[in-house]
């Protein structure tokens, strides 16, 4: 019996994004449905009833949900290719460490940065930039956060990427003049199939952030 | 005689230490238990732990591990001896870091917005998400129980280990507002019955602070966080 995977999903999600990645990665065969989050679907919450969020993945029926528990189930269940945990406990114990790392530091203060202004918006942006300089100085002078291999911490972080251009058109600075091997990683990662097919374009997300401005009234 | 092997470097008030001394002494590790000074950092942490500052971190062989459900996790599959912590087929093992994680993010700072609520309406309010998590938790447990004593079936596992190390803290709450949080008779029978057994554990019991001196403690901490201005 064929394998049913279904993912919902919103297409501005870099939570959503790292479970497109990691599908890609290992190239599973999924259905995609967009859902809107404004008007949640009875299929949602059934689903993810406790959260009521996206990313959920529907394998078979039964419900996955939080984005780096759907990778790490991802790669559990299809582990005869392109493995994304190293095999090492202790290698895994540091990956776990720095996706747990993006998953608390970098959704905050980067929304900060478009949601707000004057002071509230010039702390942000220097937490960001300051937590950015942390995962540079992590992935030091290797291609990928997991050594020779894309793995679990670049999934984590690199669906920021196209959010980026968000950050530094609100934040007015640049991320590659403040974090250049960050940058030359963001731009390694994007020439692999599995990310620049799951990313959006950059253009398009700053579109709808001005648009999610407007209809929260935020100024 | 050897320099330890094994390290954890902590504080017996912390739920988070807890969980990572439960999975040592499920896997029958010995390990050197290194404690904080309460209100300073020793150097040692600071060098093992310089992203987040934070207790516990494990010491493998002079390696650090930080943050107590990945030590948890590392502690599994590293040792083979004692029961296995987490399930090992994927869903069920999705499925318990799911509840591991509810707890950190959801049930645990809906417990210390008790304490933190500036006002009666406050205080109420997060009792009543105290409440809704625990009913959560209550189903969760029937679900993933299966009749058995445990979150994880006949041995302790990664949901027992997230949420039981928070049970001295919630006893300490139950005292500080007079009110029974896991209730025998009516709202949460199963989790109750759980909490029991879960705290008679061989693995539990030498390392699960006793409810009187953890309110000890938390008057000392609340009286030192009132002190202190925030940040």
């Amino acid at each position: 019996m064929a394998d049913e995977v279904i993912l919902l999903d919103l297409w501005s999600s870099m939570f959503g994004m790292r479970v497109r990645v990691a599908l890609a990665e290992k190239g599973i065969e999924y259905e995609y449905k967009e859902q809107d989050l404004r008007n949640k679907s009875p299929l949602l919450l059934e689903m993810n009833p406790i959260h009521k969020k996206i990313p959920v993945l529907i394998h078979n029926g039964k419900p996955i949900c939080e984005s780096l528990i759907i990778v790490q189930y991802i790669d559990e269940v299809w582990h005869h290719k392109a493995p994304l945990l190293p095999s090492d406990p202790y290698q895994r114990a540091q990956a776990r460490f720095w996706a747990d790392y993006v998953d608390k530091k970098v959704y905050a203060p980067g929304r900060k940065i478009w949601a707000t202004k004057g002071d509230e918006q010039e702390e942000a942006k220097k937490e960001f930039i300051e937590i950015l300089k942390v995962l540079e100085g992590e992935l030091g002078e290797k291609p990928y956060f997991g050594g020779e291999s894309f793995g679990f911490v670049d999934i984590s972080f690199v669906t920021f990427s196209c959010w980026f251009h968000v950050y530094e058109t609100f934040g007015n600075f640049s991320i590659e003049k403040e974090c250049p091997k960050l940058m030359a990683w963001v731009k390694r990662c994007q020439e692999r199939e599995s990310v620049f097919k799951s990313l959006p374009d950059e253009k398009k997300v700053l579109e709808f952030v001005y648009f999610l401005k407007k209809i929260f009234g935020i100024e | 005689m050897a320099e330890s092997d094994v390290k954890l470097i902590g504080a017996w008030p912390s739920p988070f230490v807890l969980r990572a001394r439960i999975a040592l002494n499920i896997k029958h590790v010995d390990y050197e238990f290194v404690e904080e000074k309460f209100g300073s950092k020793s150097e040692l942490l600071l060098k093992s732990n310089p992203v987040h500052k934070k207790i516990p971190v494990l010491l493998h062989a002079g390696k650090p591990i930080c943050e107590s459900l990945i030590i948890v996790e590392y502690v599994d599959e590293t040792w083979t001896s004692g029961s296995s912590i987490l399930p090992s087929d994927p869903y069920d093992r999705a499925i318990a870091r799911f509840w591991a994680a509810y707890v950190d993010e959801k049930f645990f700072p809906s417990m210390k917005g008790i304490a933190a609520a500036p006002n009666e309406e406050a205080k109420k309010a997060a009792l009543e998400q105290v409440e809704s998590g625990l009913a959560f938790l209550e189903e969760a447990f029937g679900k993933i129980s299966k009749g058995k004593p445990f979150f994880g079936g006949e041995q302790i596992g990664h949901i027992d280990i997230a949420f039981g190390s928070l049970l001295a803290w919630l006893r300490v709450t139950e005292k500080t507002t007079g009110l029974k949080l896991l209730d025998q008779a009516k709202t949460t029978p199963q989790l109750a019955k759980w909490a029991e057994t879960f705290c008679q554990h061989p693995a539990v019991s030498g390392v699960m602070p006793e409810t009187e001196k953890l309110a000890e403690f938390a008057k000392l901490l609340f009286a030192k966080m009132k002190g202190i201005n925030p940040q």
